[in-house]
């Protein structure tokens, strides 16, 4: 499913407003994106958007990462005003949100003085701001459906988040705070969000190879050779991180 | 000193005492522990010591610590002795020791950590701050950069008397020090734009050309600058263009000069003669050190966050000379390593890569992304055995890592 959504052959991914919404290592999920696309033969476009151009709607997967609160605030007002993320969510392109990101496709979320913002409504969620940062690292074990071993990330945020029926949680926290309520994240069709920041594919490759499959189909399996220091690096970080 | 009350001379010589003890168990320069024990006997100790002094504030991300060394180096050339927290102790306590022990210097540099600034401006009354760069550092436990541009803000409105030296060319700078009442504008350039698209006065984008930057949507625009970093050289506030020329090594430390040279104006010295005492800085706190290991020559150069490892590559020697990457996690450097996703290491594709470090793996997934080759290596003597006798390996390490480093090399260094 999704390969008719793209054009012949190029998976187009779309990393939405780096100028407001790049805070620390965001550009790693591109990447790895683009990387394990390619080591698949899969032709891969990658088109940065900056805040004061419009957003394509015929992207594939489009990436927003995490952001301080005056420019979350401002790209949420952006996007909204552009329509071509919300566009493109309902002709059923891959979403990957991350914290700030995360909170902006959801109905609303808390501002830089805790005032609810608008949000862009394509996630079932409502974030509001918490009383203290969660910050450190972070495990969540995946909603079995989606076939995706334990996440393992590290996050950085002060929101609360309520998922509501349009919408699942992604992962159930083992340590860390996530939503704040002991889930993780949230999903809906093909619209994921997390709190894990930054490149939270780098250290979940399954999860970049979800992404990757519900907008190309079902992919080939990558040579162990091309996985050895994600391997190792994902297993040193598991191994790192007690569990509760 | 003669003029301090008693609390605080006891308080002073305490926190000598302290800090003699604490050097000879070796634990380190002392000059942290003897400002913690004064401030606890005197808790205006800083506001006291600073009285009657001109003081000089280096503050922001990115060459405090080298910046410091050569405005006290600058200043020298007046004759007269510098205070200054050298080894860059940049904390309350750490001013306090380096103002305790040099009580009669008139002048003090004070290397001071961003957070602590509207604090420190309060309580020594400084004659100038020093703004240098805002950029992403250490996430996980600073603040967001707008919120401490904000608060600098404020504290330059309510303090009339200081002059803030600031670079222009750093929107976020920009903004905070055109809260101030004097400013000197510098064009100390800005090679790191990724925390700087936005307008820091109406959040819209921002635009760049060959002139600087400005919004597109309010009037906020680069100020016009008095000092000019030009390539090699500076252009100073009289139109004059001297050559640098400085000992210390890459572009972003000629910027730290041009910021030194317009802060040694405000007390009148000229920059040929700064200039002069500041050519004599060769490294500072063991950065852009060489040391001779095993028969081969190693550099070391310390790069905390994106901003400082761009600036770190300007430096390299150019290829196949080697370059050892160390990455470390711990609380000094940041427990976070997505920053190493906003550095782009293709540039050190043209060289042999060697890694190391607790964060290693980190570092090769990094690279790998960039298709960058490289090899892991077990630490800085299994580095060096890679470079054939007679060599030079370059080292570029954050934080923790560099101090590792460096002690395995010798303190010397």
């Amino acid at each position: 499913m999704g390969a008719h959504a793209r054009g012949p052959g190029t998976l187009r991914l779309v990393w939405v407003y780096p100028d407001l919404l790049s805070t620390y290592g965001d550009r790693g999920n591109l990447l790895v994106l683009e990387r394990r696309a390619r080591l698949r033969g899969i032709e891969v476009e990658a088109i940065q958007v900056n805040s004061d151009q419009p957003v394509p709607r015929q992207g594939d997967i489009y990436l927003l990462g995490g952001g301080e609160d005056l420019p979350q605030v401002l790209a949420a007002r952006r996007l909204g005003t552009d329509g071509g993320l919300a566009a493109a969510a309902a002709q059923g392109s891959v979403i990957f949100a991350v914290c700030a990101g995360y909170q902006l496709v959801g109905a609303e979320f808390g501002g830089d003085q805790g005032q609810p913002v608008r949000g862009l409504e394509i996630l079932d969620i409502r974030s509001t701001r918490g009383d203290r940062r969660g910050v450190g690292e972070i495990l969540a074990d995946v909603d079995p459906a989606l076939g995706v071993p334990r996440l393992t990330g590290f996050e950085n945020h002060q929101g609360v988040t309520r998922i509501g029926p349009g919408a699942r949680p992604l992962a159930r926290v083992l340590t860390g705070v996530g939503n704040g309520d002991g889930t993780e994240g949230a999903y809906a069709g093909r619209v994921l969000g997390t709190y894990l920041h930054g490149p939270a594919l780098v250290r979940n490759p399954a999860l970049a190879d979800l992404l990757l499959s519900w907008a190309a189909g079902p992919l080939p399996p990558l040579d162990p050779g091309y996985e050895a220091w994600t391997t190792q690096f994902r297993d040193q970080r598991l191994a790192a991180v007690p569990v509760g | 000193m003669g003029k301090l009350p008693m609390r605080a001379r006891v308080a002073t010589t305490l926190g000598g005492a302290a800090g003699r003890m604490s050097r000879l168990a070796g634990r380190g320069d002392g000059s942290v522990i003897g400002g913690v024990i004064g401030l606890r006997v005197e808790p205006g100790l800083l506001s006291l010591l600073a009285a009657d002094r001109e003081i000089v504030l280096v503050t922001g991300t990115n060459g405090k610590t080298t910046t410091t060394r050569l405005i006290t180096a600058a200043l020298s050339a007046t004759g007269q002795e510098v205070a200054s927290n050298a080894f860059g102790a940049n904390m309350e306590a750490g001013l306090a020791a380096a103002l305790g022990q040099a009580p009669e210097a008139p002048f003090a540099v004070l290397e001071t950590d961003e957070k602590y600034v509207p604090a420190v401006l309060r309580a020594t009354n400084a004659r100038v701050v020093t703004l240098l760069n805002l950029s992403r550092d250490q996430m996980d436990r600073a603040a967001e950069i707008w919120l401490v541009a904000r608060r600098w803000r404020e504290a330059f409105e309510a303090a009339p008397d200081c002059r803030v030296v600031a670079n222009a060319d750093d929107p976020l700078i920009a903004w905070a020090a055109s809260g101030a009442h004097q400013v000197t504008w510098v064009a100390a350039g800005q090679r790191w734009h990724e925390d700087s698209w936005c307008c820091p006065r109406c959040g819209s984008h921002l635009r760049r050309d060959d002139l600087g930057w400005r919004c597109g949507e309010c009037e906020f625009s680069r100020p016009a600058a008095r000092w000019v970093l030009d390539g090699p050289s500076v252009i100073d506030s009289a139109g004059g263009v001297t050559e640098l020329s400085l000992a210390l090594p890459g572009r972003a430390n000629r910027s730290n000069a041009v910021m030194a040279l317009a802060v040694a104006e405000v007390f009148g010295v000229p920059p040929g003669a700064a200039l002069q005492k500041m050519r004599s800085v060769t490294s500072v706190a063991g950065r852009y050190t060489q040391v001779e290991r095993d028969g081969r020559q190693v550099r070391l150069l310390l790069a905390k966050n994106p901003a400082g490892w761009l600036e770190a590559f300007d430096v390299l020697e150019p290829a196949p000379v080697p370059v050892l990457l160390s990455v470390n996690a711990q609380v000094p450097d940041g427990r976070d390593t997505s920053w190493l996703w906003d550095v782009d290491y293709r540039v050190v594709r043209d060289r042999p890569v060697l890694v190391s470090g607790e964060r290693g793996l980190d570092l090769a997934v990094r690279l790998e992304a960039d298709g960058v080759a490289f090899e892991m290596v077990g630490g800085i003597d299994d580095a060096v055995s890679r470079v054939r006798p007679g060599g030079t390996l370059d080292v570029i390490a954050n934080y923790t890592a560099f101090q590792q480093i460096r002690t395995a090399v010798g303190r010397a260094a």
